[in-house]
């Protein structure tokens, strides 16, 4: 890492004057982290002191403090080691924790807990936190009088219930006794500014709450980023793309090669890779000609200036929508009924769901908007994340994707998953999808090569196991690899079928079930599969065996009442029993879920 | 047969398969491919299945990382091809319900389906089962389908030799219980049946066996391993010439391949039959060469010990000498087409059944429902020709009128409208599903067809009878050595040219050319047409003529003429 803190470019007026701030920015520079930490202590020191000392302690006694993550995709484990990066920085001791780990007599004793959280599905927090969660919220809450915490919640505002996991965990804190740091931040998909505020402010507020000790003015500016980012993407360029379903499937799922060479992009198999995507042309000009707005029109974006098309193109989400934007826009559009929805979680979420920006504008047209006025009341176009499809052993610089894209028919018009359709569609080989890394996923082959794996997967869920297979193939890796997979008919939808059955030749891939939703009359899903494979299933549990589930949330949901299920009727165990079972797997981290 | 060479696979199969059992439950029940085991490809041959894959979709499939698309090719054991109306409609149900719709009659007298996924493979056996059909020992290295002369207008023989043929063939069947157990659910046995007449690893290659009626070789009986040709003398059956020897299949490649017409060994009485076909299959079980499969069938057995010598042996085993052949003449291996009136009062029509394949919505082939509804008026009994096309017989004065509607309906009634050239056609499968194919065969017909009756108009040939066969490899389903044109393929879009035949199917071809495309085919059959139109004999035939004019070069393979 090159500089682990970005200083201010400007000078902070009226504290230096332009030529001490210069000199003072060439000191910096120079300096290594642990130099600048040493630096800053000795600056800080010297404000107490009053008179130059050579050789002053740094800091005195370090304020501890505990950035908890509680993590699905691995967004919220990347952000929290960047929260205390920057804490160390400062002079804080900084120490991340996966809300897995995190233990019940820890709560009484850490006295500075940072937390960030993600919500999914239906308000729900990720696997890793539920029993932090339930904890907290429940009736054995402990008393935390002298705790001092801040939430950043995750989520994604065109779900209803809109990161409730953070807001469970800040209400429940604070009703524990807990004190607020700072306010708690609601990050839509967009979350690196809003972030990054969130990281300033909290740490400012820590450091004024320093007694005795130095104190650092916060720096402000965003804690370390990765190279490549939402903003700076790398120009991936496609090498190939393929259809891996057979014509005339019910479904249509492509298999896409991105070339890494130089970006110095480093994954590991079970990574997400994120594409930073743009909306459809035919949509973006449909919505600025309904605007009535000329799409050359300049309009100031967090990024900078861009005209109205660029930014609706490649800047602002369109094809979805999010309350924020309906409240923004009820309130432009006077509308009642607008306003009404605003408010009314779950109309609101029915009224979204298959409704887009255009939809909105041309169903309560607003005279005299501004191309700015619009463009402010949009959230920014999020990046969309794909499950890597290939191992970096196996394939170095180059990651592989399974795509399915998104296409739909709504009030009249055909729609489309803006990442997929544009992956597929708008893109042709050579051409550069812009592509970054967002923090690594706990989605992890284990670290003991000799530890069996049963990998359950649906649709393009199956991407990662590709990964893993490869990965334990180059490895040589001796344990043994069971896969469940699932898809609609098995003719056309098997995807990667040859690889597969040619793992299974080599005897790498030991065991295969295949479930085929729609090649009988009683529908057939890969958790009935795990139900008929019971007694093994668990064998292979009780060997240490660790448990992949990716696919939608539907699916990851009925797989883990089956586990339950499996456990319950293989290892003879009551319901509440089996249940521990597999909650204990989780704990164990032999239980990893990637669902969406 | 004693040799230093190792055995083929197949025989290690076949030993290891517990009497054609195998692991077939298994490959059943596998669900993540379509195909079974490897070694299971071989015993389910067998149960009269073939594993395929459409070859149309093969390339693309690979692409998309897609296993390639299998299926199976399922075909009847039927026994002098014949089938009541009751056992049609329910092969035409099945059709539909598993396979791709289409019913194929076979060269050899059966109906195969095309196109029948794994899972859909029980159900169809059972459904067979149901009318009492089976496909046991329909492919594999065993005795195939027995085919009898299916021309029932041409002597009163007929009925008697059809029984021989069902005679011969209940004798052949293997004992073991494997079909039943795998496909209809039976009692695993707990000891593998003895195979008394087969042993442990059955033959070394397929073995056919063919009944002729003279003066009609419909079956082509010298392409058969084993022959009878029926000798009738003062209105009834005094016993058979019998043959041996006889087969198509050679490759490009392997030049100690090659077809070869059946030898006449001498003659027997109809009681001397079951004791002559276990003489021949068993003399053949322990002579033929189980370690190279291309030099395993009995044609090259006789060569190798010497035919005197390989007779001798079947008169050892069979306890008695063959008597000499009887007079016996053939005139064609053609089919005659139409309604005959026979003296009971009942008719049978001959109907002419384009590439032998039925199916609806291709205007080329007869449709499919039209053949049931016709089956349905006819009611009675049924019989597929060795030329694949299909004979109502027995049909009432009765029901004559409805079956007449029904062929005026759907227009069935083909062959008067047709060229000789076409309705004497034969094509085998080839692409999409035959593994083997390497130039289309079936669907090049009809086009070749059109090409070669406007080349015949030129010189008012059209009305001529001409045997044309077309094979996509040199396999030699379709008979095609025995053709008086010949095409053989190679490649896609090209093929080998052989002429000369006679009409009755007893003497082979002779390759003139290699790989010709369709221009080249007829620019070689040009002037050969037009000295045939100048120069031909009162009733000669085009092979006749090309070898009384030596036109075919020295290449022409062995000649047997017309038995005499």
């Amino acid at each position: 890492m090159s500089a682990v803190v970005e200083l201010p470019r400007r000078v902070p007026a009226p504290v230096l004057d332009e030529g001490q701030f210069h000199e003072l920015r060439r000191f910096a520079d120079a300096l290594s982290p642990e130099q600048l930490l040493w630096a800053s202590g000795y600056l800080a020191g010297l404000q107490g002191a009053g008179v130059a000392a050579p050789a002053a302690e740094p800091v005195a006694e370090a304020v501890r403090i505990v950035v908890l993550y509680g993590s699905q995709t691995g967004t919220g484990a990347a952000l929290a080691e960047r929260v205390a990066e920057r804490a160390r920085t400062l002079g804080f001791e900084a120490e991340t924790l996966d809300m897995l780990r995190y233990r019940r007599a820890r709560l009484r004793e850490d006295r500075n807990l940072l937390l960030i959280v993600s919500t999914h599905g239906d308000g729900d927090p990720p696997d890793s936190a539920q029993e932090l969660h339930a904890l907290v919220t429940g009736a054995k809450a402990p008393k935390l009088a002298d705790t001092h915490f801040a939430v950043l919640a995750l989520g994604d505002a065109s779900y209803p219930r809109f990161c409730q996991a953070g807001k469970d965990f800040d209400e429940a804190l604070a009703a524990a006794g807990g004190t607020r740091l700072v306010e708690r931040v609601d990050c839509d998909l967009d979350y690196e500014e809003a972030a990054g505020q969130w990281t300033e402010r909290v740490l400012g507020k820590l450091n004024e709450q320093r007694p005795d000790t130095p104190r650092v003015a916060a720096v402000p500016g965003a804690a370390a980023r990765p190279a490549w980012t939402r903003h700076k993407p790398f120009a991936a360029p496609l090498l190939e793309r393929l259809p891996l379903t057979a014509e005339g499937s019910s479904r249509e799922v492509w298999h896409l090669e991105l070339d890494l060479a130089g970006s110095e992009i480093e994954f590991a198999s079970g990574d997400s890779l994120s594409i930073v995507p743009s909306n459809p042309p035919e949509l973006v000009e449909a919505l600025v000609e309904r605007l009535s707005l000329d799409g050359d029109a300049a309009v100031a974006t967090p990024q900078g200036e861009r005209t109205l098309a660029e930014a609706l193109a490649s800047r602002y989400e369109i094809t979805r929508l999010t309350r924020p934007f309906v409240e923004r826009y009820a309130a432009a559009a006077e509308s009642d009924q607008l306003r009404g929805l605003a408010v009314d979680a779950e109309g609101l979420a029915k009224w979204m769901d298959g409704r887009d920006v255009l939809d909105v504008v041309a169903e309560h047209p607003v005279q005299g908007l501004s191309a700015q006025d619009f463009a402010d009341m949009l959230r920014v176009l999020p990046a969309r994340r794909y499950s890597i499809a290939s191992s970096p052993l196996a394939y170095p610089d180059e990651a592989h994707l399974t795509v399915a894209p998104v296409r739909w028919a709504s009030r009249g018009r055909d729609r489309f998953g803006v990442a997929s359709t544009q992956l597929i569609e708008r893109l042709t080989e050579g051409d550069g999808v812009p592509v970054f890394l967002e923090g690594h996923a706990a989605f992890r082959l284990p670290e003991d090569p000799e530890r069996p794996i049963i990998m359950i997967g649906a649709g393009t869920g199956v991407a990662p196991y590709r990964a893993f297979l490869q990965e334990r193939e180059v490895l040589g890796a001796p344990g043994r690899n069971w896969l469940f997979f699932g898809d609609r008919n098995f003719r056309t939808d098997f995807l990667y079928q040859r690889e597969w059955l040619q793992w299974r030749d080599d005897g790498l891939l030991t065991q295969l079930d295949v479930a085929f939703s729609r090649d009988q009359q009683d529908k057939v899903y890969v958790q009935d599969r795990l139900r008929e494979r019971a007694a093994d299933l668990y064998a292979w549990l009780e060997e240490g065996a660790a448990l992949y589930v990716c696919g939608a949330e539907r699916m990851g949901h009925d797989v883990h009442q089956a586990l339950i299920g499996v456990v319950g009727a293989a290892g003879g165990l009551p319901a509440d029993k089996a249940e521990a079972y597999v909650e204990d797997l989780k704990h164990t981290g032999r239980y990893h879920r990637d669902v969406y | 047969m004693s040799t230093d060479k190792p055995l083929s696979d197949v025989e290690r199969i076949k030993t290891a398969s517990r009497g054609l059992r195998g692991s077939l439950i298994e490959s059943l029940n596998l669900r993540h491919t379509g195909a079974v085991h490897a070694d299971d490809t071989q015993v389910i041959k067998f149960h009269g299945i073939y594993q395929q894959d459409d070859r149309d979709v093969r390339a693309e499939r690979q692409r998309r990382k897609l296993e390639p698309q299998y299926q199976f090719m399922a075909r009847l054991r039927l026994p002098g091809g014949v089938l009541d109306a009751t056992q049609w409609l329910a092969l035409s149900q099945l059709a539909r319900a598993y396979g791709d719709g289409s019913l194929r009659i076979t060269s050899r007298q059966s109906i195969q389906f095309h196109g029948l996924f794994k899972e859909n493979l029980k159900p169809a056996l059972q459904d067979l089962d149901r009318v009492l059909l089976d496909t046991i020992s329909a492919c594999g290295d065993i005795n195939r389908n027995v085919i009898a002369c299916a021309n029932p207008n041409r002597s009163l023989l007929h009925g008697e030799v059809y029984g021989w043929a069902q005679r011969i063939a209940a004798h052949l069947m293997p004992r073991s219980r494997a079909y039943h157990e795998i496909w209809l659910d039976g009692e695993p046995v707990v000891q593998p049946e003895d195979e008394p007449l087969y042993g442990k690893t059955y033959l070394p290659r397929k073995f056919k066996i063919a009944l002729a009626i003279p003066p009609s070789n419909d079956v082509d009986v010298f392409a058969h391993d084993l022959g009878f040709v029926a000798i009738e003398e003062e209105g009834r059956l005094a016993g058979f010439n019998v043959t041996v020897g006889g087969g198509m299949g050679r490759s490009h490649t392997n030049l100690a391949t090659y077809p070869r017409v059946a030898d006449v060994i001498g003659f027997c009485t109809p009681e001397q039959v079951l004791a002559v076909t276990e003489a021949v299959v068993t003399a053949q079980r322990d002579n033929g060469d189980r370690s190279d499969r291309a030099q395993a069938r009995l044609k090259y057995t006789i060569d190798r010990m010497g035919l005197d010598v390989f007779v001798a042996e079947v008169e050892r085993r069979s306890g008695f000498d063959l008597a000499p052949t009887r007079p016996a003449r053939f005139d064609t291996s053609g089919d005659e087409f139409g309604w005959v009136d026979h003296a009971d009062g009942t008719a049978s029509l001959a109907l002419y059944v384009p590439g032998g394949r039925v199916v609806d919505g291709q205007p080329e082939y007869l449709p499919l429902s039209g053949l049931d509804e016709l089956v349905r008026a006819h009611g009675g009994e049924l019989r597929l020709t060795c030329n694949q096309n299909l004979v109502l017989a027995g049909v009432s004065s009765a029901a004559r009128p409805q079956v007449e509607a029904v062929l005026e309906r759907f227009e069935l009634d083909l062959a008067p409208r047709r060229t000789p050239l076409e309705t004497g056609a034969m094509a085998c499968v080839a692409f999409p599903t035959c593994p083997l194919a390497m130039a289309e065969s079936e669907r090049y017909l009809p086009a070749l067809l059109q090409s070669l009756n406007a080349l015949l108009a030129e010189f008012d040939l059209e009305r001529e009878n001409l045997s044309l066969r077309v094979t996509g490899c040199p396999n030699g389903c379709a008979r095609p050595y025995l053709a008086e044109i010949g095409l053989v393929g190679r490649a896609p879009g090209l093929y080998d040219l052989h002429l000369g035949s006679d009409r009755a199917g007893a003497r082979l071809n002779t390759r003139v050319r290699e790989s010709l495309d369709e221009a080249g085919l007829l620019d070689t059959l040009r002037p050969l047409f037009a000295r045939f139109a100048q120069e031909r004999a009162d009733g000669e035939g085009f092979g006749d003529f090309l070898h009384r004019l030596d036109l075919l070069g020295a290449t022409s393979t062995s000649e047997q003429g017309v038995i005499a």
